[in-house]
């Protein structure tokens, strides 16, 4: 009997209904609502518009949703979407000394302008199952916080090291059109605004274990958290025929700057660099992490020695994107018979090869036995 | 807590064939200039698609590029029509471009093709769209990009003979089955995608374009037609392709590539083309109607 996969259409409909009815479960259980998602999952909705590349708090709750949870697969919802949306041209650089701050700390300074402000942080928390949390309905727990003065500058501390040239400046504004990831293949070497493109848009767990690579010895960077900064800002557009900038957006942002020892080369005195991350929401593991790496893919640009795979940039940019690499490791589930078939038809003939060879020397032995 | 404001969320359509009219304009300028170096492999700023990477989405943005609403589609896996992947990648067009699909090699206009060249010789109207994992022939002899593409611009071929030499001396033979590299043109060498050699032959001045669409490495090329294409070997190891001792067991044909179909739980299998197509035409029989259609 012929038992080859046929009605393929009717399987891939029924599985697409089946995964629709698992994803809602238990009926009797009330039906998420993006809202919720939106406001009491929001760290997997600021992940999932990091990676995804799109900041649309709705959408990202939507892919959600619809991924069950899966991060990876919400991320694909949304950057799969994106591509459909029109290019209505670039905002202006938003400038995130005029954050309003929701938290900003710097591991360099005790105390600095603009203090210190913990904000929502995981950081200091005991990690002991809340079992109250388990009770549904009690009451909003509410807490004082820093005033948030708008319009005021916080300088960042980076800023403040720079005033005494002790720290490099941050890289002059892009003259002509910055490069985008999005519009042309990546090509190596790549400048360090396409590197930086695609460390916010790599997988969380991927910079995060490279990070952790170079602070094991693996390209050594000897970094200090400079400053990590959360809060809002706005996010001004120009258009050609109105000649002046207004505001079209305000989104959240996670900014580190991580400050590392240099120890100069025969150009440049001896002073601190920079690694830089930048991502939309409240994401310190994933800033912190593209600050590290972005840090450490600029060993060649200071003189530095390299070899670890931190350091190497082909090695990190091709492979930081986590819908290619989940798509190319999941593609193993697609059928491969055609394949599998040529490398059986020539294991086949190589193990007669092999056979046969082991039969002659064996028939050569006993000759040689039987001679003696 | 006053009531949550529900979430604003865009219009429900996409545009015809599922890209904008600038990624095609895009993607066809990178065609283009395929065409024109054959098997040089062009770089393109592939986009995300909702198929995932690696199951297809370089040839889906190749056909998505060039697909007119006369054009009438056929989508092959493994050379058949009715595998999942195949079956997915047609319902995205029907769905997203509403053109015709068809089953029937000699009625497509393009054919996007995981894994096989069909069996039945294609036409100088016909174009085959071949869906590519890695488009770089020596990336298993020397993973950086960086260096490759210098290799190929020197047309430093060195390192592949070297390697096609030590499987000789080693196994005897080129062991190489499927993805065996070719020369394009008498300058490129490039990677037929993941056909089983038995297909390479098909490659050689064919009537019908053939484009090579690598989504996630972003990658174009093509080989043009009545372009030369010569697989890799030697003059004391020549070239030769797959050969069956016995015939597909459903339609007889002694000529095609064979899938070995395992029967029962006691080790018994059949052997049957592997070009669904090709076996029900030959056997007479009408194509199953494909569902979707």
């Amino acid at each position: 009997m012929y038992v080859a996969v046929k009605g393929g259409e009717r399987a891939i409909a029924n599985a697409e209904r089946l995964l629709a009815e698992t994803r809602r479960g238990d009926p009797a259980v009330p039906e998420l609502s993006l809202a919720q998602i939106d406001e009491q999952l929001s760290l997997a909705v600021d992940r999932v518009m990091t990676e995804g590349a799109l900041y649309d708090r709705a959408l990202a709750a939507l892919a959600i949703k619809q991924a069950r949870g899966d991060m990876i697969e919400a991320i694909f919802l949304l950057r799969a979407y994106r591509t459909t949306l029109p290019r209505l041209g670039e905002a202006l650089p938003v400038d995130t000394a005029r954050m309003l701050l929701m938290r900003r700390i710097s591991a360099a300074f005790k105390d600095l302008p603009g203090g210190q402000v913990l904000g929502p942080t995981f950081d200091y928390t005991h990690r002991l199952l809340d079992f109250d949390l388990a009770e549904e309905g009690r009451p909003r727990a509410t807490a004082e916080t820093a005033p948030v003065v708008p319009g005021v500058s916080v300088p960042r501390v980076a800023d403040l090291l720079g005033r005494e040239g002790l720290i490099e400046p941050a890289p002059a504004a892009n003259e002509g059109p910055v490069p985008d990831l999005t519009q042309a293949p990546l090509a190596f070497p790549a400048p360090r605004e396409l590197r930086l493109q695609n460390l916010a848009r790599g997988d969380e767990g991927f910079l995060l274990a490279l990070g952790y690579s170079t602070q094991r010895g693996w390209g050594s960077t000897h970094p200090f958290a400079g400053e990590i900064r959360m809060g809002s800002i706005a996010v001004e557009f120009e258009p050609p025929e109105l000649g002046f900038p207004i505001e079209i957006a305000e989104i959240v942002v996670t900014e580190c700057d991580l400050i590392n020892q240099f120890k100069g080369s025969a150009e440049q005195p001896p002073q601190f660099t920079r690694g830089y991350g930048l991502v939309f929401g409240h994401a310190e593991r994933k800033a912190m992490s593209m600050a590290l790496v972005d840090r450490a893919l600029r060993a060649r640009e200071l003189d530095e020695a390299t070899g670890a795979p931190a350091q190497d940039e082909e090695f990190v940019l091709s492979h930081s994107d986590n819908l290619e690499s989940s798509g190319f490791v999941q593609h193993l589930k697609l059928p491969h018979y055609v394949d599998f078939q040529s490398e059986l038809h020539m294991v086949r003939e190589m193990r007669a090869d092999w056979e046969r060879t082991r039969d002659q020397i064996a028939a050569r032995t006993l000759a040689t036995k039987a001679a003696e | 807590m006053s009531a949550a404001p529900k979430p604003r969320l865009p219009a429900r359509s996409y545009n015809f064939a599922y890209l904008d009219e600038q990624t095609k304009k895009m993607i066809r300028r990178a065609i283009l200039k395929a065409v024109a170096i054959p098997g040089h492999q062009v770089p393109f700023a592939g986009r995300e698609m909702p198929l995932p990477y690696g199951w297809g989405t370089g040839g889906i943005q190749v056909t998505a590029a060039i697909l007119g609403r006369d054009d009438v589609l056929k989508v092959i896996d493994q050379g058949a029509d009715d595998t999942t992947n195949a079956v997915n990648i047609r319902r995205l067009f029907a769905k997203t471009a509403g053109v015709k699909t068809t089953t029937h090699t000699e009625e497509a206009t393009v054919i996007q093709t995981r894994h096989r060249i069909p069996e039945r010789p294609l036409a100088e109207s016909q174009i085959l769209v071949f869906q590519v994992p890695i488009p770089e022939p020596l990336r298993w002899l020397e993973p950086r990009e960086s260096e490759t593409s210098k290799l190929h611009a020197l047309a430093d071929y060195g390192l592949m003979h070297v390697h096609l030499y030590e499987d000789i001396a080693t196994h005897g033979r080129i062991a190489r089955s499927y993805d065996y590299p070719a020369l394009v043109h008498e300058r490129y060498v490039a990677s037929p995608s993941p056909i089983p050699k038995f297909d390479n032959p098909k490659l050689d001045r064919s009537p019908a374009l053939m484009l090579f669409g690598a989504g996630r490495e972003k990658r174009i090329y093509a080989i043009p037609p009545h372009t030369r294409v010569k697989s890799l070997d030697f003059e004391d190891h020549p070239f030769s392709v797959q050969r069956w001792d016995r015939a597909c067991e459903l339609c007889g044909a002694r000529d095609s590539f064979l899938d070995e179909v395992v029967t029962d739980d006691e080790g018994n299998r059949m052997f049957v083309c592997s070009d669904s197509d090709y076996c029900e035409t030959r056997r007479g029989g009408e194509t199953p109607e494909a569902a979707d259609d």
